[in-house]
């Protein structure tokens, strides 16, 4: 029963959540006694792919068709199915990200097999059964999912696995192709804007996240969301009526219509916590909240919190940030 | 133009979430039940198109019931008539048949959804019934035109950016903000939705591939440690030193 490990890559190298689905997956691999094989596709260098070693993946297949270097599930899914074959995986692992899910929905029907995205857990395998944890209702509660059909694959929540560093260990990348043809990109991109995030990560990939709220005042005011931020090489974010305001993008909201973020650190300042707020990032491993009402619901939710006014807190917390040594 | 819009039937965002049943089971008691407020985007963006360009929408969906008066809603929004599949949405891929079993053979230029429900957060049933149909899936959209009367120009999120993509009819796409201002009924709608056809079909098979064994919240969080404004420089140390997330 061998693991087959979706990796994505951006810019030449590997996305940090596929890095964490090909832990996952090794670690799977490690629990069934057998490997993992990670399968790349895209807009990512042989070098980064070699370096998949020290997270336990031992072989990549590479397919390099240029025409890939642009997402389309009809094709992304084509040349993992072919990889599926190959190795005879039973087990599939993406990271859980609007690529992973959309390839892993499509092979779940081709392959009729059992799918959990959101997945925050290794699989518990007693007695015959092969079930995960996820997270559902927008992270207010978990699930224990029992994925019963002879292919289980598995989209892994961002954030949820640390990642190990076996230095030294190298993963040997072989050639693959699963000859695409142009009828696969019906739905190709026209176009590809990436947003210009100050050189910081995306949101989705964030570690860290300073997020703003209406106690900020105005779009004028943000400097000081973007200033810590940039001092602690985080991505912002904002709450959703600062976007329906249109003082900050659509893509930039945080909680259970927006995104939804599980960084390491999340901190929100001039962000009372609404219920849909808090779904969006109470999967976070700490949070920190920064607000002038005391009574502000986030503060229950919160690690660490300040009663303050942001225009005097966060100017502190920008110079003591960039005091730190990195 | 024809088009599908399928609706859940999810807890109102302000929910507390409770289970019942040795956690097996989600606790309905006290809840309110709301059109998944992802898929009030694509139901008011359908409707549009259609006033733009003519056509119809009907809206589909997977569930008992006691989904039928947030299905009568959307028929007040504008929906010109509704199919409910009369069955428990056991999992994303039971939920995908029963949708691709309806669009089969009817006939549909755009099937629209929400990107993911509220409640289970799958982000699958779109991709699965593209999968399906052997046709495209673009998802999550957050901007859909018609570039003529076989073409669609949809805008996508991706981490990072955002993609512009052209599609030939049919295809189904998800929906998320901002692609419209989602619609309030008015009397008028809500008067005129009682008579709108609601036709009740039994499931077209569609084996479910997970099972969902129990459920839990998760654990109460320690208490806020309070760092007072004035030393306000000390959270930097704190989060570096204790918490170790810097």
């Amino acid at each position: 029963m061998s693991v087959l490990v979706f990796v994505e890559g951006l810019h030449g190298e590997i996305k940090k959540s596929s890095l964490e689905a090909a832990f996952y997956g090794s670690q799977v691999a490690q629990s069934l006694g057998t490997t993992a094989t990670a399968v790349a596709i895209g807009d990512v260098t042989e070098d980064a792919l070699t370096k998949l070693g020290a997270q336990g993946i031992s072989k990549v297949l590479f397919d390099a068709d240029e025409r890939l270097k642009q997402f389309v599930a009809e094709a992304y899914v084509k040349v993992i199915a072919k990889a599926v074959a190959q190795e005879g995986a039973k087990v599939l692992v993406f990271a859980h990200s609007n690529i992973g899910a959309a390839v892993g929905s499509r092979l779940a029907v081709r392959l009729n097999g059992s799918l959990a995205t959101n997945v925050t857990s290794l699989p518990k395998t007693d007695g015959g059964s092969f079930v995960v944890t996820r997270s559902v209702f927008s992270g207010k509660a978990f699930a224990d999912v029992n994925l019963y059909a002879e292919v289980k694959i598995i989209a892994v929540q961002k954030n949820s696995f640390e990642l190990t560093s076996q230095e030294g260990n190298t993963a040997s990348v072989e050639r693959f192709s699963a000859e695409v043809s142009d009828a696969d990109f019906g739905a190709a991109p026209k176009e590809t804007v990436l947003l210009d995030t100050g050189g910081s990560v995306p949101l989705q990939e964030a570690e860290i996240v300073v997020s703003g709220g209406r106690g900020l005042k105005g779009p004028e005011n943000w400097h000081l969301v973007e200033d810590l931020a940039k001092a602690l090489g985080a991505a912002t974010a904002c709450s959703k009526p600062v976007s329906d305001m249109d003082w900050r993008p659509h893509h930039e909201h945080v909680g259970q219509t927006g995104i939804t973020v599980s960084p390491n650190l999340y901190i929100a300042i001039g962000i009372s916590g609404a219920i849909q707020h808090l779904a969006g990032v109470n999967s976070s491993k700490v949070i920190v909240v920064i607000n002038k009402d005391a009574e502000a619901p986030f503060f229950k939710a919160a690690d660490y919190g300040i009663v303050g006014d942001a225009f005097e807190v966060v100017p502190k917390l920008i110079e003591a940030a960039k005091a730190l040594d990195k | 133009m024809k088009i599908l819009v399928c609706i859940s039937n999810v807890p109102d965002t302000t929910s507390k979430i409770n289970f019942t049943g040795d956690n097996k089971e989600f606790d309905k008691n006290g809840v309110q039940f709301v059109i998944n407020p992802w898929d009030e985007y694509a139901l008011t963006r359908a409707i549009e198109l259609k006033e733009a360009k003519g056509g119809s929408v009907t809206v589909l969906n997977v569930g008992e019931a006691d989904a039928e008066p947030n299905i009568r809603k959307a028929l007040a929004i504008g929906a010109d008539d509704a199919i409910r599949v009369n069955a428990h949405p056991k999992d994303a891929f039971f939920v995908a048949a029963q949708i691709a079993a309806v669009a089969k053979d009817g006939g549909y230029d755009m099937i629209l959804m929400g990107r993911e429900s509220i409640d289970y957060n799958g982000f699958q049933v779109h991709n699965m019934v593209g999968e399906m149909l052997g046709i495209p899936s673009v998802t999550p959209a957050f901007k859909l035109d018609m570039v003529d009367d076989s073409t669609a120009r949809l805008e996508k999120e991706i981490e990072g950016g955002k993609e512009v993509v052209e599609v030939k009819l049919p295809f189904v796409a998800s929906a998320q903000q901002p692609m419209c201002e989602p619609r309030i009924p008015n009397m008028r709608g809500i008067m005129t939705a009682r008579t709108k056809p609601l036709k009740v079909v039994e499931p077209a098979g569609g084996e479910a591939k997970s099972e969902y064994v129990s459920f839990s919240k998760p654990e109460k969080k320690g208490g806020v440690r309070m760092i007072d404004a004035d030393n306000a420089a000390e959270l930097i140390s704190l989060l570096r030193n204790e918490a170790k997330v810097l």
